[in-house]
């Protein structure tokens, strides 16, 4: 997983709320057995109409906010599916922080699998971030050792995040090499397990 | 003195599985982990790159459900005309014949929907914790199992230890009290549910249902009320297990049996919540006021009575509120206070993880029944389909001449997968076309690009293939 420390990048409102994960990656997209190029089915369609041909309204098709680097979405963000694939899409496409007043658990919980930095701001502060990122060409700057959050104006927003999650997004840990050092109490709890409920060792 | 409060079920049951903690993280044990083709193959491969081994093969169990084709399974993967889902569906099975998985291949009669299959061969059972990298998984908690949905890097975790890390949720109980009306089941239940607490009302929480009507339901309506649950923004949904629990599981294939099975008994009666356990919140629906339930809009939340309209976005004040609501009505093509019962159907999709048990038919098919018996079949405009759970769930229903009043009435009797619930195989809706489905999500695109979706139980969507439109079941039965 790669480490996140701070990023200095490019905003994008996307003021809609319950932004699902079928929205973020959709189902055709699924169909593959790599980790690599879902960005290219990220937001599908509210990126392409129906003959694959780019909406040039929606936010991230236009010009000023290529390269984008953060999201600033509405409530509820990530609902639906538990698809992976939707924070590996956001990660392809080149999003590594997406900002929101709430994030559904499964999808928050990947976001940490993978490097991608959920933030969950006030109402008021994810209002004021989707206005100052409006007509992009803005940077706005995510810390994660400060917990911070800076808008382009200067405007500082601090957000709470689980100290163990930061220190491991901080180092970018693997989970299971972590959970490997405690083999020994996994032995232990199998050689219990297996003389109380012996059925289900069959 | 002090006692110690009481605990609950979902407390007990995560105590039970504790194995370690590591920087206030838990590692929890996992006694059941299901797979399917299309969030294993990147855990595998994960796998590989790091030289590590499944640990517990034989706690894991695989089938293919998410893109097979809902005919001509007989004739193999070879012939599934999809190039990547093809690849997928081999992916699985090479993965899984490495590791030493069992494994229900498309055509096999145990093979069908992941959350149909795991309960149906008795490996779903109380006081486990099951995961499975599907959201649905909450589906399992109505055997009082705590069961959830996880990502691919998380199932790469459980391959390689058996264990999740994870952090404790806090206890939400849902108490369902009364007699539900004729008409209205365990979907209607689990509508209003997420109706009253909305799509994230259970973000951060384990739910338990309980009261006279959640013990009134059967281990399938039990399902479908679990399974609703991460619509509610919960990850997992638990109901009690008791002796509806405990019928439902004896004599299959994969519970205990003989002596083993009446220590299972013992052990599995300690779970359930304790008398002064603490819940963080506690929500009371009258299941006597309920009524079939449809969905509106493009989020489960959107649930309206079957005799109710379409909203009015001018009747919300909030102006984020008012746009997701006109945003949703353009969407479905439907216009402020329109009747519901207007809304004509295209497709009629009884299926998936949901709604495509045993039951779920068997009730349908009653609806259906009556409707032939008052010389009325399909409504000559719609394509009516109805998808098994899974193959066990076919041969039942044949069994019982099931398919025979489907098929009299004009529904297609297809194979089992997940079909049209999610437009990942060759089962989707066209742009603009209209469906009643007894599927978990309205989402817009979900069951294909430009598709509208209306949510309700097995029933009503029976009822909506003989109108032609959304109508209410009542009036047929």
């Amino acid at each position: 997983m790669d480490a996140f420390i701070r990023l200095d990048a490019k905003a994008a409102p996307l003021p809609l709320a319950n932004i699902d994960t079928d929205q973020i990656i959709p189902k055709q997209f699924l169909k593959t057995v790599e980790r690599e190029g879902l960005g290219r089915g990220l937001f599908y369609d509210f990126r392409f109409d129906e003959d694959g041909r780019e909406k040039p309204d929606f936010v991230l098709n236009r010009p000023e906010y290529k390269g984008v680097g953060i999201l600033v979405a509405g409530d509820n963000f990530g609902c639906g599916s538990s698809r992976e694939h939707a924070p590996w899409a956001l990660m392809d496409f080149g999003v590594r922080c997406v900002i929101s007043t709430s994030f559904a658990d499964i999808f928050y919980n990947n976001c940490f699998q993978n490097g991608l930095l959920p933030v969950v701001l006030k109402a008021d502060e994810v209002q004021a971030l989707m206005e100052e990122a409006r007509g992009g060409n803005h940077v706005t700057s995510v810390d994660l050792e400060t917990q911070t959050v800076t808008a382009p104006s200067g405007r500082t927003f601090r957000f709470e995040i689980d100290a163990n999650r930061k220190a491991k997004m901080l180092k970018g840990l693997d989970a299971i090499g972590e959970t490997l050092q405690s083999v020994t109490a996994i032995d232990v709890f199998e050689s219990k397990r297996a003389l109380a409920q012996p059925w289900l060792d069959a | 003195m002090h006692r110690m409060l009481g605990k609950t079920l979902y407390d007990k049951i995560w105590d039970a599985h504790l194995v370690d903690e590591q920087d206030g993280e838990a590692i929890l044990y996992i006694d059941l982990h299901l797979i399917h083709e299309v969030t294993s193959p990147q855990a595998f491969a994960g796998l590989r790159t790091h030289g590590r081994k499944v640990r517990r093969p034989d706690l894991t169990l695989a089938v293919a459900d998410h893109n097979v084709p809902t005919e001509g399974q007989a004739l193999g993967v070879a012939k599934v005309a999809d190039d990547e889902a093809r690849l997928q569906l081999q992916t699985l099975e090479s993965n899984v014949a490495d590791a030493g998985v069992e494994f229900f291949p498309m055509g096999d009669e145990r093979n069908g929907i992941v959350h149909v299959v795991g309960p149906e061969q008795g490996r779903t059972q109380p006081g486990m914790t099951i995961v499975c990298g599907d959201s649905h998984t909450s589906t399992h908690g109505a055997f009082g199992a705590l069961a959830h949905g996880i990502g691919t890097s998380e199932v790469e975790h459980v391959l390689a230890t058996q264990t999740l890390r994870a952090k404790k949720a806090k206890n939400m109980r849902v108490r369902i009290e009364g007699e539900t009306a004729p008409g209205v089941g365990a979907k209607d239940l689990a509508l209003a549910v997420i109706g009253e607490i909305g799509t994230a009302g259970g973000t951060g929480y384990v739910i338990e249902y309980a009261g006279s009507a959640v013990r009134a339901l059967s281990m399938e309506g039990r399902m479908t009320l679990c399974n609703l649950t991460i619509e509610a923004g919960a990850r997992a949904g638990l109901v009690a297990p008791d002796e509806t629990t405990f019928d439902y599981l004896k004599g299959r294939p994969a519970a205990p049996k003989g002596g083993a099975w009446e220590m299972a008994l013992a052990y599995w009666k300690g779970f359930s919540s304790d008398e002064d356990a603490k819940f963080d919140r506690e929500v009371v629906i009258d299941a006597a006021a309920i009524a079939p339930l449809v969905t509106w809009g493009t989020s489960p939340e959107d649930v309206i009575p079957v005799t109710g309209s379409a909203p009015d976005p001018a009747a919300f004040a909030a102006p984020d509120k008012r746009a997701a609501v006109e945003r949703a009505l353009d969407y479905m093509g439907l216009k402020p206070g329109q009747p519901i019962t207007e809304a004509r159907i295209d497709v009629v999709f009884i299926g998936s993880c949901t709604n495509s048990r045993i039951e779920d038919l068997r009730a349908a098919a009653q609806v259906v029944a009556k409707a032939l018996a008052q010389g009325r079949k399909v409504a000559p405009h719609v394509r009516a389909m109805v998808v098994p759970g899974s193959g066990l769930v076919r041969l039942q229903a044949e069994a019982e001449g099931l398919d025979q009043v489907f098929t009299a009435a004009g529904f297609e009797w297809r194979e089992p997968g997940c079909s049209m619930c999610l437009g990942m195989n060759p089962d989707r809706l066209e742009p603009g076309q209209r469906s009643a489905s007894t599927s978990n999500r309205n989402f817009e695109g979900r069951q294909g690009r430009g598709g509208r979706t209306h949510l309700m139980s097995p029933p009503m969507a029976a009822a909506a293939a003989i109108a032609g439109h959304i109508a209410d079941v009542r009036e047929l039965i």
